[in-house]
């Protein structure tokens, strides 16, 4: 077995270090098919081996069992107040309160937002979804139009859907706007403002003209050097002084160019790491058509590059998603911000009503950042496989 | 002819409209023009702004007295000490919690990175599901989750929890004596045994915060600093001293094991021929409160927890990607020249490894710093909650103060980054052109 280590010398006299003196001894013929064998010996195979699996399937237990018993198997599935979920009452250890939750779903999902409206912000994420799903699947017909739709007509419409005000609708404040609603409000916006912004910057970055290029290296490493909460503060408290004195921004709307300003400069290191692979024959062979600059970009280059860094630009949009949680701090309440608040309503304080509301938007943060990642994961497999045929 | 000298191609007449470096100039000195106007619209609508609102100006406000006070600093201070005085409070107290969440976060994040490497399925397992639970839930969720989940509703300080390997066993011999069949109870006893040598904890944790030893110092313990001093630049010089060795005649010298006997002996020999000068006071339950040790508030333990797991995953992912970048071909050509595999791991897949990590991790260490700054959300007194929240929230200042903010993270990540590309030069394989 460890021929290797036997022969060789570790002698200071001689010259040769190593000489092999033996055949190496055959090996068994490895069995075909032996895969309780084969995870039986990745598990238990030597002493060493064996107490890491003991200690793993240990914290493993440790782990798992109580979150079960919590979610599922102690829980509370229906109640009306605080009462239905005291282990006085019940006689019983008691898990999540999970009507806690159905009572403050609509908060959690819309904020504060006017019952009799609530169609709207609905009516708003079956557009998005059904906008959305076509365009996830790389095989759909219709990219083009149904990109048009999504990143630019659906922004729009939403915006008189959400806030009102014209074609009959009842104007409702940003104020009043809350829960899932604003996380997903100011993640997509988020995106769809920076995305011109970045590619932007991106350009300027690499751009032959000496001004611009510092001035886009100004402001990327700027951006990208601060952290977003004092982004954030720069724009509740700092950028009014910087508007004409008459100009009433809204709070939500300077929230949202904040973070625009900062996530359009991530995007633009994103962005350029395409610009970057793209060869330099493809700019040469555009310039040789007689395209100017912006044709090479925007019908040569872009669309390439574009592609190449999807899985970036979506692992950017799970941590702009993440961030939005930071508004809180600047007093919009978004997911996290309505759970906690939720908290303090006495109807609802039971023991188990902190570990409930974060149970409940855990899972929903964790669910949709874990299918973006995953879909970038699956994006990146085929766009490599697609790479190499050509 | 004698003027016959390689002369420049003379450049064909373009129209002005057309040639490329005219247009040039004129962008550049647009795109100058434009920040200059907006430079100065800005100016304009500070002023009038201020004005306004009747706001103070300058950087007055540094030497005012603050008038709040810090639940947690390093320096002495007090409600009548100065703004400047807090701003230094807030910064060391940033600071600390970085370099506390950095040391712990590398530490997990490499064990987790290279548990997720192991051969062995189980423990494969736990670290994937360790990253990805961890990377998938927001940062302050997990910061808020910790405050105000698990560390608010812990009893007061008479009933604190103690915290250790001890509870640990006891744990397992409650486990196990709960089976019920002979051969488990004969195990609990055994394991009861052994909780009970290990004796009790020393580590408490109530909704003061987390009671930990406190160090003390004699007179002595210079000298065994001294001695730690000395056996740190004795492993350097002796690192240095091998590397040349090696280079030169090929032949190894057990560099880890001589580094271990330099920098872990020699502060022990000193300990001990002075008779410990150095040592941990146990924290005592005495009435109301503890007695020696030092409390760390629920604040700073909170935020240390979040971003030490928060940023491990991080770490974990850079740790791994950094270890299957070294091509197999590179371990194989190695086992194939006859190095044990210790070796192959020492000489060869590290320094490579090491190569592909370091970049991506100083990131994380900027990120970890960066987003200290989420203390905010619940009251720990780091440089910004003091600075951007309380000073702001007195002075009014906004532009000041957030500019000074800005500026504080901005020289943090600008200086490591230029760090980071004086290494990376200097590290980067002297590849063919």
């Amino acid at each position: 077995m460890n021929s290797i280590d036997n022969t060789m010398t570790e002698g200071n006299g001689s010259q040769l270090r190593f000489v092999r003196r033996a055949m190496v001894p055959e090996r068994a013929r490895p069995l075909a098919v032996d895969v309780i064998g084969a995870i039986w010996r990745r598990l238990f195979g030597g002493v060493f081996n064996t107490m890491l699996t003991l200690v793993s399937a240990f914290i493993l237990v440790a782990l798992v069992w109580p979150t079960f018993r919590f979610m599922i198997w102690d829980a509370v599935w229906d109640g009306a107040s605080r009462v239905d979920c005291l282990e006085e009452t019940l006689k019983r250890p008691v898990g999540a309160c999970w009507p806690f939750v159905q009572a403050k779903f609509g908060q959690f999902i819309y904020g504060f937002y006017p019952e009799a409206e609530r169609w709207r912000p609905n009516l708003v994420f079956l557009i998005g979804a059904l906008l959305l799903a076509p365009l996830l699947v790389p095989g759909a017909p219709l990219k083009r139009i149904n990109a048009l739709l999504f990143f630019v007509v659906f922004p729009i419409v939403s915006f008189f859907l959400l806030v009102g005000g014209r074609f009959g609708l009842v104007h409702v404040e940003t104020r009043v706007w809350g829960g899932l609603l604003i996380t997903l409000v100011i993640s997509f916006t988020g995106i769809v403002a920076s995305m011109p912004l970045g590619i932007l910057l991106a350009l300027g970055r690499r751009s032959p003209l000496p001004a611009v290029r510092v001035v886009s290296v100004a402001i990327i490493e700027f951006w990208r050097g601060v952290p977003l909460i004092t982004v954030l503060f720069f724009a509740t408290y700092m950028l009014p002084f910087f508007l004409p004195p008459h100009w009433n921004v809204d709070a939500l709307l300077r929230v949202l160019i904040g973070v625009t300003l900062f996530s359009g400069a991530y995007l633009a290191e994103v962005i350029r790491g395409g610009l970057q692979a793209i060869p330099r024959g493809q700019f040469e062979a555009a310039a040789a058509m007689g395209m100017g600059y912006w044709k090479v970009m925007g019908l040569i280059i872009m669309p390439q590059a574009l592609k190449y860094v999807i899985p970036g630009l979506v692992n950017s949009f799970i941590a702009l998603f993440k961030d939005t949680t930071l508004v809180l701090i600047v007093s919009i309440f978004d997911l996290l911000g309505q759970v906690r608040t939720s908290f303090s309503d006495p109807n609802w304080a039971t023991p188990v009503t902190l570990f409930t509301g974060f149970a409940f938007a855990g899972i929903i943060y964790f669910v949709i950042s874990f299918a973006m990642s995953r879909y970038a994961l699956a994006m990146e497999r085929r766009l490599s496989t697609d790479h190499r045929a050509t | 002819m004698s003027d016959t000298a390689p002369r420049a191609p003379k450049r064909p007449r373009v129209d002005p409209l057309y040639d490329p470096r005219v247009r040039a100039a004129v962008y550049q000195v647009l795109l100058l023009l434009l920040l200059l106007w907006l430079g100065y619209q800005v100016a304009v609508n500070v002023r009038a702004n201020l004005v306004a609102q009747n706001i103070a100006t300058g950087f007055g406000f540094f030497g005012i007295t603050a008038g709040f006070g810090i639940n947690q600093s390093l320096i002495p201070y007090q409600e009548a000490d100065t703004y400047g005085r807090a701003f230094v409070v807030g910064l060391l107290n940033t600071l600390l919690v970085s370099a506390i969440g950095i040391v712990f976060a590398t530490i997990l994040g490499f064990i987790i990175g290279i548990a997720r490497l192991s051969p062995n399925w189980l423990v494969a397992r736990i670290a994937g599901g360790y990253v990805e639970l961890i990377r998938n839930l927001p940062l302050l969720f997990q910061i808020m989750f910790w405050y105000v989940a698990v560390l608010s509703p812990l009893p007061a300080v008479r009933q604190s929890i103690g915290i250790g390997f001890q509870p640990l066993v006891q744990r397992l011999a409650d486990g196990l004596a709960w089976l019920n069949f002979d051969l488990a109870k004969a195990a609990a006893g055994l394991v009861q045994r052994f909780a009970v040598w290990i004796g009790p904890p020393e580590v408490f944790l109530n909704n003061r915060g987390l009671i930990v030893p406190e160090p003390y110092f004699h007179s002595g313990a210079g000298i065994v600093c001294a001695a730690l001093l000395a056996g740190i630049v004795a492993t350097i010089a002796m690192r240095i001293w091998a590397r040349r060795r090696l280079d030169a005649t090929g032949q190894t010298f057990p560099v880890f094991w001589a580094s271990i006997g330099l920098v872990v002996g020699l502060p022990l020999a000193a300990l001990v021929v002075l008779g410990f000068p150095v040592g941990l006071v146990q924290p005592e339950l005495r009435g109301f409160n503890f007695v020696g040790g030092i409390r760390l508030i629920p604040e700073f333990v909170a935020l240390v927890l979040a971003l030490t797991t928060y940023t491990a995953a991080f770490i974990a992912e850079v740790v791994r990607a950094g270890i299957l970048s070294v091509s197999r071909g590179q371990t194989e050509a190695a086992a194939a020249l006859g190095l044990p595999r210790k070796r192959v791991l020492n000489l060869v897949v590290v320094p490579q490894a090491m190569r592909v990590i370091t970049p991506p991790l100083t990131n994380q260490y900027l990120n970890l710093t960066k987003n200290s700054t989420l203390a905010a959300a619940i009251g720990y007194p780091d440089l910004f909650s003091v600075f951007a929240g309380s000073t702001l929230n007195i002075t009014g200042q906004a532009i000041e103060i957030i500019a000074i903010t800005m500026a504080v993270y901005l020289t943090i990540s600008l200086v490591t980054s230029l760090l980071m590309g004086w290494y990376n030069a200097r590290i980067q394989l002297a590849e063919r052109a």
